[in-house]
């Protein structure tokens, strides 16, 4: 589509739709991060402020969480890339009978669905802890180890993938040319095999990484009592959430961007100096701007930016801004309220007196839901009318509550 | 041997500064293939090759591609083992030992430099694996890369080398722990055409020099026919026939061999008589004489090839086994014409050195040849290369 064919408005509103729909909800995000309103919103716009920061780092139960996420994330590298390494060499190794098998059995931890991975490991591990008599407090039990088991069954399922995909463009015959020239198999490996795996070995890290750090279906099984940063993130928010975890997102957002500029540079970086067009360069030629444009260069003007950023948030203080809109909202609150008085004032005035049980104390109520959640509300304004066949000799007698006069604000008085 | 070179570019001479040049002359080491078969389930790959590679020698194994070549090589050089027989160098049985262990460095089809090391990483490998130190590595690829010409090239990548230039890293890579053979796996097939008859030279000159023996396999008749000491033609995994270059040409053993080195006009017939090494052969274009190869005799009515090249074919009456033969087409090849004749059915080849005369216009006509009886060759009937 161009310009010449009328596609013009039509490609820029699509693509301006397309972006605000990928990032409107991050940026809003972030925007309601920093909005002192206890429920993250932009609308009303309260105060500018950066202490649902402090509130997130305050958080015990996902800071420890965090923690244990980061524990289980680098165990898993560990163990799921090597295993993966491992697999991949096998299955490039194998006749091609033997190779499908293989790669299935490797390839069905991804295709069962995380919570079934998840329960099993606690039925498997609890089965065989029993087994051998174990207590409840051993490793068999524990959270930290059942969930690295689980999540290694099928993370280095994905880790395999990456090396396959590597291996797939190795061509073995430089192994045998290393072998050739005299090297052992186990020098041709660590000389010749690895550098060459050496960046999927990095992607391998990298995906494995994240994939155990995000982990939730199986993780909220196998984590037990404890929690991993998912976990509690989740139970935070099915109890309610809070501007914190916005806060939350914008660091996440943070980190994320300048890994991927960084990455940039240092790809752009790779190209030109591959291509050797490094001295024509108008950029790469200029030696003050080649500092400029390097990754560590980049990385360390970012980091400085952000910490820059953090610091002069931490000297944020929004007390005045939040005790201003605290007092409006009292001084708002007192005016609806005498509103509300001089309405009752009015009504009783042109109206009848009623029978109505809410009346007598609707009077006495300025409440501006009219006295609907007055404790009285509910009880019937005269005594005679109550039912003599009430179920109990309690006060209850005078309350026809279905439910016994549970919710009978004087029922939890002592009785005397 | 810059004299080999056309005047105008300037190709690299290889010198060579070896330690012991004298010294593996006295070292070398036969390679005896005894009664070798390598089979691949129900396919035989190699069928019962057995020869002695002499040390020292230049010696190249030809044929068309899948017929074993390749595979007889990786079994001289420890990638697989014969599934009969025993390869033995230098009197050892190499039964068991790795290619690590064997005295024996490949230079592989595509070479197989390693691309992420610098040239000089990848020639001083083989000294890295044995634990020689950094620098004394170093110096030994400076030297090597001396001897091949492209001296200063060692920081270099692979990539940034030429297809000749890389060709010449992997043989200095290959020689770097002087090993007593140099298997070559067609190394030269990627090359141009110049190029590769200047590598012809220089790997024969470094071969002379250095004193290896040198185990060439190629599909190449040109490349084995002008180096090798000896040559071996494989055909579906037979090794036909083993000889020198000019014995391989002249006198083949087989009909394959006859119709593999070398363009040849095959006549088929059914042999009529013999007298001594004369055979009269009755053929589409009537009866012809050639000469038994070997000595063989034949009986009466044996089906047989009468193989005569196209360059000892003649134009002309009044030849002996004239025949009457019909102009098809002409090739102009620079210094030869190739003339298409058909005669019966039955196409025939006939060569012409280019004198620089007008060609001539012969379309269409009639074309009378003949050629000297001890000149054709008659041989049992056999496959015939490309058949």
């Amino acid at each position: 589509m161009n310009r010449g064919t009328g596609g013009g408005a039509v490609a820029a509103g699509f693509s301006l739709l397309f972006f605000s729909f990928l990032f409107g909800p991050l940026i809003i995000m972030v925007i309601t991060a920093f909005n002192s309103s206890s429920f993250p919103r932009i609308t009303p716009w309260e105060c500018f402020t950066t202490e649902w920061f402090a509130v997130l780092f305050a958080n015990d139960r996902l800071m420890s969480g965090l923690l244990n996420s980061l524990v289980i994330a680098v165990s898993v590298v560990a163990i799921a890339v090597p295993i993966g390494l491992a697999g991949a060499l096998a299955l490039s190794e194998l006749s091609s009978r033997l190779r499908a098998v293989l790669y299935t059995v490797l390839i069905t931890p991804i295709l069962i669905p995380g919570v079934v991975l998840g329960i099993s490991t606690i039925v498997f591990w609890g089965a065989l802890g029993r087994s051998v008599g174990a207590e409840y407090g051993s490793f068999f039990f524990d959270g930290m180890f059942l969930t690295l088991a689980g999540q290694v069954t099928f993370i280095s399922a994905y880790a395999m993938l990456v090396f396959l995909a590597r291996l797939q463009r190795f061509d073995p015959i430089l192994t045998e040319a290393a072998l050739d020239l005299g090297a052992t198999p186990g020098q041709a490996f660590r000389k010749i095999l690895l550098p060459f795996l050496g960046p999927a070995i990095g992607s391998a890290t990298f995906l494995t990484f994240l994939a155990s750090f995000e982990n939730y279906n199986t993780t909220v099984f196998t984590i037990l009592s404890g929690n991993t940063f998912t976990t509690a993130l989740a139970s935070k928010v099915r109890h309610g959430t809070d501007p914190s975890l916005s806060a939350l997102a914008v660091i996440i957002i943070g980190i994320t961007l300048i890994g991927a500029i960084v990455h940039e540079a240092h790809t752009r970086r790779k190209e030109v100096l591959r291509t050797g067009i490094a001295t024509r360069s108008r950029i790469y030629g200029n030696p003050v701007l080649k500092t400029l444009v390097h990754p560590l260069t980049v990385f360390l003007i970012l980091a400085g930016i952000a910490g820059l950023a953090t610091w002069q948030g931490t000297r944020h203080d929004a007390s005045v801004c939040k005790q201003q809109i605290l007092d409006d909202k009292r001084a708002r609150q007192h005016e609806l309220l005498e509103e509300q008085r001089r309405k009752m004032q009015e009504q009783q005035k042109t109206t009848a007196p009623v029978t109505s049980p809410a009346d007598a104390a609707g009077k006495a109520n300025p409440s501006p839901f009219g006295g609907a959640f007055s404790p009285n509300g509910l009880t019937p304004a005269q005594e005679e009318q109550a039912p003599a066949a009430a179920p109990t000799e309690t006060p209850a007698k005078a309350n026809p509550s279905p439910f016994g006069g549970a919710f009978n604000p004087n029922g939890l008085k002592p009785s005397q | 041997m810059p004299g080999a070179v056309p005047s105008g570019i300037r190709l690299p001479v290889f010198t060579v500064p070896f330690s012991r040049i004298s010294e593996s002359v006295m070292a070398t080491k036969d390679i005896v293939l005894d009664h070798v078969s390598i089979r691949f389930g129900a396919y035989t790959a190699v069928d019962n090759a057995h020869l002695v590679i002499k040390g020292g020698e230049f010696f190249s194994f030809l044929g068309p591609s899948g017929c074993g070549k390749t595979t007889l090589l990786r079994c001289i050089s420890g990638f697989s083992d014969p599934s009969e027989g025993r390869v033995l160098i230098g009197g050892q049985d190499m039964k068991g030992i790795g290619p690590n262990k064997r005295p024996t460095a490949l230079i592989f089809q595509n070479l197989a430099l390693f691309p992420l090391m610098s040239v000089a990483d990848n020639i001083a490998f083989p000294l890295e694996v044995r634990g020689v130190g950094r620098r004394d590595r170093r110096k030994r690829a400076d030297e090597l890369l001396e001897m091949i010409a492209l001296p200063g090239v060692g920081d270099k990548k692979v990539h940034e080398l030429s297809g000749g230039q890389r060709q010449r890293v992997a043989i200095a890579r290959a020689l770097a722990v002087e090993p007593d053979i140099l298997l070559l796996d067609e190394p030269l097939s990627a090359l141009d055409l110049k190029l590769r008859h200047h590598m012809r030279t220089e790997l024969r000159t470094i071969q002379q020099q250095v004193g290896l023996t040198f185990i060439y396999i190629t599909h190449d008749q040109g490349e084995a026919l002008t180096m090798s000491d000896r040559v071996a033609v494989m055909n579906a995994g037979v090794i036909e026939q083993v000889d020198p270059p000019e014995t391989i040409y002249n006198r083949p053993k087989t009909s394959f061999v006859a119709s593999f080195v070398g363009q040849s006009n095959a006549i088929e017939g059914k042999v009529a008589s013999q007298s001594g090494t004369l055979v009269s052969i009755e053929t589409p274009l009537g009866r012809l004489q050639g000469r038994a190869a070997g000595g063989r005799q034949y009986k009466s009515g044996d089906n047989c090839f009468l193989f005569i090249r196209p360059e000892q074919l003649s134009l002309g009456d009044g030849l002996p086994n004239a025949v009457a033969a019909n102009w098809v087409k002409e090739e102009f090849e620079g210094n030869a014409r190739q003339m298409f004749l058909e005669a019966n059915g039955v196409p025939l080849r006939l060569s012409r050195v280019n004198l620089g005369g007008a060609a001539d216009t012969l379309s269409g006509a009639s074309v009378p040849v003949g050629f000297e009886p001890d000149q054709a060759i008659v041989l049992p009937h056999g496959v015939l290369a490309g058949a």
